[in-house]
């Protein structure tokens, strides 16, 4: 399946990234060829077959709802690009 | 002290003929004098490094240390150091520190290894030939014109390059056996949940799995033993007994059923790989091993639903990256749209941004089905082509990848052609069974391992066979000089 350069603008707003108008053409093309490849799936028939998430078919493992680390704002707040009196900074969401 | 196995390097430690601060000085020297040529290391830990060879050293002067004790390894830059930066070679993390330590790097400095440095890789692992990095390409320590593989490049070529003796890996689609396969190297992917993912930056987490990078089988498995086991931060970590990975290299392989998949054999395969993949395999079956043709119908479909499965959960684990917790933030974002689209178009690089906006389109409205559900139903079918192979015979051979490392620069226009290139290692991420690479031979002048694969949790049989293939060949003894032409080391041997 081809994609025009409109549907890489589509999926580059959907996937939170600006593509250059210069870049825009290059990502067309060769996802283009990566959704080729992609449609050889479609030759097989996979019908009842279960879709696999997991290697060992495991489910998610269930914890009690408890406390189990200590408290550590202070250094994931030291790493943040932006904050002041322990909050997130983002640009101003309400006027 | 460069191409000192992991085990040499353990017992002259516990004999004093060095003390782990002065082997770390060496390593720490030698990485600074000569990855120039390489460019493997993406950084070096030196004030960490000295600390913990400190610490092995008091435990050698107390008499509890252990087999890896002070022995000096590198860590792939993917797993979190705690209070050293952490990159997964990407412009989006060049200052991250990460305040905690993964489970993985944890285990090696409770066993007390000492972390040197962190390797350079494919930006968050995306790629077959470490160029992607935000820090360059990795050079091939046999050829420095040829690519180490990758993503776990930087790993590969610094064991290689005798740099370390031992390097972490991660494999989600074939990084750690493809550079190994690349570079001469023994490197194993475990059973999928073997080894804890947590503190290890993410790509697609139903694939991704970290083991070791060394010289020898033997050293493999004893890096193994420190990094594998339950971890209930890991919430798809397997409650499986760990057992000691070294208890059974020794085994003969009397009776050993070793499965040759015909589809590993096609024409894609460079016909020099082939001959140097069934000299191998004849000299197992000299072993006493039996050799069984067998089939894997659907190898040839893990391209297509891997590159459907890995970049859909990239494009949901890489969704973290917005600028407002850690990492990379834009200059002055006007709104939180423009905060997150300049932060994420500036940070990831362009095989990245590829991958994220593949796995957008295949989890899109409309194309779920077609595209990621369909996916999932085949990768049903290979890990059920596995279970009926592997019924049959107790291992797989074949090789690691078509060719020897190819050219730098050579695939880098074209992602389709890079992606096919994984066509033998997919597979095993897939169905989840544990799988190795160990050295097999040389095709004008470039490495090529031999691709061995088991059922879930079979490990010790991988490294059982690798141990005694090694026994009876030298071509793991080998080193790359500056010419990229082997020479025999006879100062290595474990």
């Amino acid at each position: 399946m081809a994609l025009e350069n409109a549907d890489i603008e589509k999926i580059a707003i959907l996937a939170r990234l600006q593509v250059s108008n210069s870049e825009t053409s290059d990502y067309a093309n060769s996802i283009s060829s990566i959704l080729s490849l992609m449609d050889q799936m479609q030759q097989v028939d996979t019908d009842g077959v279960e879709p696999l998430s997991n290697p060992h078919d495991a489910t998610q493992r269930l914890r009690k709802d408890e406390v189990t680390c200590d408290d550590q704002r202070e250094a994931f707040i030291a790493i943040a690009p932006a904050s002041a009196d322990g909050l997130y900074l983002v640009p101003k969401v309400l006027d | 002290m460069t191409n000192k196995t992991l085990v040499q390097i353990s017992k002259d430690l516990a004999a004093g003929e060095y003390s782990s601060r002065e082997i770390t000085q060496d390593i720490i020297a030698d990485i600074k004098a000569r990855d120039s040529i390489y460019n493997s290391f993406i950084s070096v830990s030196e004030d960490l490094a000295l600390t913990q060879a400190d610490a092995a050293d008091a435990r050698f002067a107390a008499g509890t240390h252990a087999m890896l004790t002070g022995v000096p390894f590198a860590h792939k830059d993917l797993f979190c150091t705690k209070g050293h930066a952490t990159t997964a070679a990407s412009k989006m993390l060049q200052d991250f520190v990460p305040p905690y330590e993964s489970t993985v790097g944890q285990r090696l400095l409770s066993a007390g290894a000492v972390c040197v440095g962190k390797t350079n890789m494919d930006e968050f692992a995306m790629g077959s030939s470490n160029e992607s990095s935000f820090f360059g390409a990795v050079k091939n320590p046999w050829d420095l014109n040829a690519v180490p593989g990758g993503s776990s490049g930087g790993s590969a070529a610094a064991v290689a390059a005798g740099l370390v003796p031992a390097a972490t890996g991660t494999d989600t689609g074939g990084s750690i056996r493809q550079p190994a396969s690349f570079c001469n190297l023994t490197g194993i992917k475990p059973t999928y949940g073997r080894v804890s993912r947590f503190g290890i930056i993410a790509y697609a987490s139903s694939l991704d799995q970290a083991g070791p990078m060394c010289q020898t089988a033997h050293d493999a498995a004893i890096m193994l033993n420190a990094m594998a086991g339950f971890d209930v931060q890991d919430s798809t970590s397997v409650q499986q007994d760990t057992p000691d990975f070294t208890a059974d290299l020794n085994l003969p392989l009397h009776g050993l059923k070793v499965g040759l998949p015909k589809e590993f054999f096609g024409p894609g395969l460079n016909p020099q790989v082939a001959e140097c993949i069934m000299a191998a395999v004849k000299e197992i079956e000299g072993l006493g091993a039996q050799i069984i043709d067998i089939s894997l119908p659907n190898l040839e479909l893990s391209i297509p639903a891997y590159y459907v499965i890995a970049p859909s959960e990239a494009s949901s684990n890489l969704s973290r990256f917005d600028g407002v917790r850690y990492g990379y933030r834009c200059d002055q974002p006007t709104d939180l749209m423009d905060l997150y689209c300049r932060t994420r178009s500036e940070g990831f690089g362009t095989e990245v941004k590829r991958r994220i906006m593949v796995g957008t389109y295949a989890l899109s409205e409309g194309y779920y089905d077609a595209y990621y559900v369909k996916a999932q139903r085949i990768r049903r079918l290979i890990k059920d082509d596995f279970a009926r192979a592997l019924s049959q015979v107790d291992v797989i051979m074949g090789p690691v990848a078509p060719t020897p490392a190819f050219d730098l620069g050579s695939n880098t226009k074209d992602p389709v052609a890079m992606y096919l290139e994984d066509i033998y290692t997919l597979s095993a991420n897939m169905a989840g069974i544990p799988a190795m690479s160990t050295p097999a031979g040389f095709v004008n002048g470039r490495p090529v391992g031999l691709h061995i694969m088991g059922n879930y949790f079979a490990e010790a049989k991988l490294l059982n066979i690798a141990h005694q293939y090694q026994q009876i060949t030298d071509w793991h003894l080998q080193t790359p000089t500056s010419n990229g032409m082997p020479v025999s080391n006879t100062e290595k041997g474990a």
